[in-house]
């Protein structure tokens, strides 16, 4: 009778267990060693991921009153709350100028900028880390500091001033409001869009810029057909990142507009944490936040699905 | 079998967690020793000093509770902070509850019962208490905060700007029977333009807390909703008389700073703030030479508008006997004439402009008796609903059109009646 070496006795296999045998086999203990050490990042997940997904589930099945201390189970009366909301089309509207507006100047930018300090120019270092500054800032000190400039009487209206243009009141007129948190926010994190289009275009084998001159293309047709094929997969990941990121928007809307003028910054995480925290509706936000999951969801499948189209290559 | 055992342990996790989050703080123990934590608005030293030195005071006497701690929350997401608070199982003993959440607070259940413990506590004087000051915090006859503060606005004033500016001050306009809306803004507005600074800020309104133009809008006569709390006010002739002349005051006299333009007035960046005494402490430092003085008069005559604060116990609190005991101590007549500088306590007796001015060096008796006690006897409380923020949200974003220089007023408070009517009607 042979043995292999994972302790596994063909011959009974699948038969009665063989008493005699030790319970501590080498395969076991692999294994055991395996689990403990995914162990911690198990239970990390497992409390801290898939138990509050279940749980807003559960919520939104309910009714919660914190100030009574009551939670009745409702159905889906917070589902069909939903469908008669008058405030939900002005809040979808909203969060949908945020990401398509952050997503287009975001990347656009970024990728502007990396392009530029891909160069091997003087000084590229130091723009390189002006840009990426903002990262690291705290985004309420930030978003505060962007609330003064944009003031009717703050910076950005004294350098336009300076300039002979009177500026708008930012933070008080319906589209100005929007397109000031969209671009607070764009400075904010262009700065990792920056780095990671960076090191994709610093793997873009230089050979391939001197056979395309050689065949006399130009640098606009060099970018289309050779950059940006080749860091497709990076512009993959930055517009999945900035896509799910724009939905999450919330300290940039607390901090400088509360959701005003009007409804037209109520993006709809802000607009599930005024049901929820504010209104004392928690089930109502805790269906929001499954709307926002399903939204989420469904746009990076469907963005990951489209990498078939226009991602050159992958690894 | 396996599966089935999987679920059971899945379903008793949720349980547990649901039990622990959505019925939080747990049982009334009131047995060994106990921690108090009271939430309250405000982190300036000198309250929080205050409370403290009465605090240990207690301690002293009462080796069962180890602790007392007053734990500040932001102002501007005070009531939001203190429900996310209760949701997470983490409520405090006792809450500052302000006037416009009041009627949730009372009507939900949340607070518990204080008339018997107050009552019960020797020399406490229940009967001192003013009954108007007790109608916001009463439900079905029994009191569930005490109303801690109430607190009527005034006009503070920096005199030094309006002299820069050539402008007679409020005290010569009381003196001439001149002090009105009308050269109130006037004189803002002249202030402004003469010296560069911003004329009259309304303090915490900065065109998104409305409930702070009723300092204002009263004097016409005008109330954000009904006596009943059933019908819209905004639309009434009152309201859309009071909100034309204010929204002339910003745009056309220039008397206010305009929406998105912030005026610390109590930094001397402007020549008259309304608020509440309370925020008197904050001149500790002004280098400026100031003065208070009642609300000017509207077309309807003199008014008072208080905002009103309270304090109760949360059902929940493990402690919640000994959080009652400690609130009748805290407010007992000896600890409400100390607190009375910083906030107007609803006790006739202590409603002298003697007494006041004994803890209130920084204010004249007339002074006092004019904007406080005049104030607390005929002030009208500032507005408060049930749901309020879910209805304050709505005027908010209603009156928003409202704060353009060619805004149709009549128009935009149509269209605030026609957001808030159904949420008043629930």
């Amino acid at each position: 009778m042979t043995r292999t070496d994972t302790g596994v006795d063909p011959a009974t296999a699948g038969s009665t267990p063989d008493r005699t045998r030790p319970f501590w086999t080498g395969r076991r203990r692999d294994h055991l060693t395996g689990y403990l050490f995914i162990a911690p990042q198990l239970l990390g997940s497992a409390v801290f991921v898939i138990l509050p997904l279940v749980l807003v589930v559960w919520y939104s099945l309910h009714e919660w009153n914190v100030l009574a201390g009551t939670f009745d189970f409702v159905g889906t009366d917070n589902y069909v709350a939903l469908a008669d909301d008058p405030n939900l089309g002005a809040v979808l509207r909203a969060t949908g100028f945020f990401s398509v507006g952050l997503v287009v100047f975001n990347l656009a930018l970024a990728l502007l900028l990396a392009v530029m300090l891909n160069q091997k120019l003087r000084g590229t270092i130091v723009f390189r880390t002006l840009f990426f500054s903002p990262v690291v800032v705290s985004l309420v000190a930030w978003t505060i500091v962007w609330g003064f400039l944009l003031q009717d009487n703050g910076g950005v209206n004294g350098l336009l001033d300076t300039i002979g243009v009177d500026g708008p009141n930012w933070l008080r007129g319906e589209a100005t409001a929007m397109l000031s948190v969209v671009v607070v926010q764009v400075f904010k994190n262009v700065g990792l869009n920056m780095v990671l289009f960076l090191a994709a275009l610093q793997g873009v084998p230089a050979e391939l810029y001197e056979a395309a001159e050689v065949d006399g293309a130009s640098r606009l047709r060099q970018f289309w057909r050779i950059t940006v094929p080749l860091i497709s997969p990076t512009i993959l990941l930055t517009s999945i990142i900035t896509v799910v990121g724009s939905l999450q928007v919330f300290a940039q809307i607390a901090v400088l507009t509360q959701g005003g003028p009007g409804t037209s910054t109520t993006v709809l995480v802000y607009y599930l944490y005024q049901q929820a925290f504010q209104f004392h509706h928690f089930g109502y936000g805790a269906t929001l936040s499954i709307v926002l999951f399903g939204i989420v969801l469904a746009l990076t499948v469907a963005q990951w699905q489209m990498r078939k189209r226009w991602v050159f290559h992958e690894s | 079998m396996r599966s089935g055992k999987g679920i059971r342990v899945v379903a008793t996790t949720l349980t547990g967690v649901l039990a622990m989050s959505a019925c939080g703080g747990g049982e009334t123990q009131d047995s060994g020793p106990a921690t108090l934590r009271i939430t309250v608005w405000s982190a300036n030293e000198a309250h929080l000093a205050l409370f403290n030195e009465i605090a240990d005071e207690y301690r002293q006497n009462n080796p069962d509770v180890t602790q007392i701690t007053f734990d500040p929350l932001p102002f501007d997401t005070y009531t939001t902070a203190l429900t996310t608070q209760i949701a997470g199982g983490n409520a405090p003993d006792l809450a500052w509850v302000f006037e416009n959440s009041a009627p949730d607070f009372v009507a939900s259940g949340a607070l518990l019962p204080l008339d018997e413990t107050l009552k019960k506590t020797d020399g406490y004087q229940y009967d001192d208490i003013l009954p108007a000051t007790l109608k916001l915090w009463q439900d079905d006859g029994k009191l569930y905060a005490y109303p801690f503060s109430t607190s009527p606005f005034g006009v503070f004033v920096n005199t030094d700007l309006l002299k820069q500016a050539d402008q007679r001050t409020p005290a010569e306009l009381i003196e001439a029977d001149q002090w009105t809306w009308d050269n109130a803004f006037a004189a803002a507005g002249a202030t402004g333009s003469a010296t560069g600074k911003a004329g009259l800020v309304i303090r915490d309104f900065d065109y998104k807390d409305w409930s702070n133009l009723s300092t204002v809008w009263t004097g016409w006569g005008a109330r954000a909703w009904s006596e009943d709390g059933g019908t819209c006010g905004f639309a009434e002739p009152e309201m859309v008389e009071a909100m034309t002349r204010l929204h002339r005051a910003v745009f056309t006299d220039k008397a206010l700073p305009g929406p998105g333009t912030t005026a610390d007035f109590f930094a001397g960046d402007a020549a008259m703030t309304i608020t509440q005494i309370s925020r008197a402490s904050l001149l500790k430092d002004s280098g400026f030479a100031w003065d208070l003085v009642p609300l000017p008069a509207g077309p309807k005559g003199p008014y008072a508008v208080v905002g009103q604060a309270g304090i109760g116990v949360l059902k929940r609190s493990p402690n919640a006997e000994a959080a009652a005991d400690f609130l009748a101590f805290l407010t007992n007549p000896t600890n409400s004439a100390k607190l009375a500088q910083f906030f107007p306590p609803p006790r006739q007796s202590q409603l002298t402009a003697d007494t006041l001015a004994k803890t209130n060096p920084k204010l004249k008796p007339e002074q006092l008796q004019k904007v406080v006690i005049d104030g607390i006897t005929n002030g009208v409380v500032k507005p408060s609903h049930a749901g309020q923020a879910e209805i304050s949200q709505q005027v908010r974003a209603g009156l928003d059109p409202l704060w353009k220089a060619d805004a149709d007023v009549k128009a935009v408070l149509d269209g605030v009646c026609g957001k808030i009517q159904p949420l008043l009607a629930k």
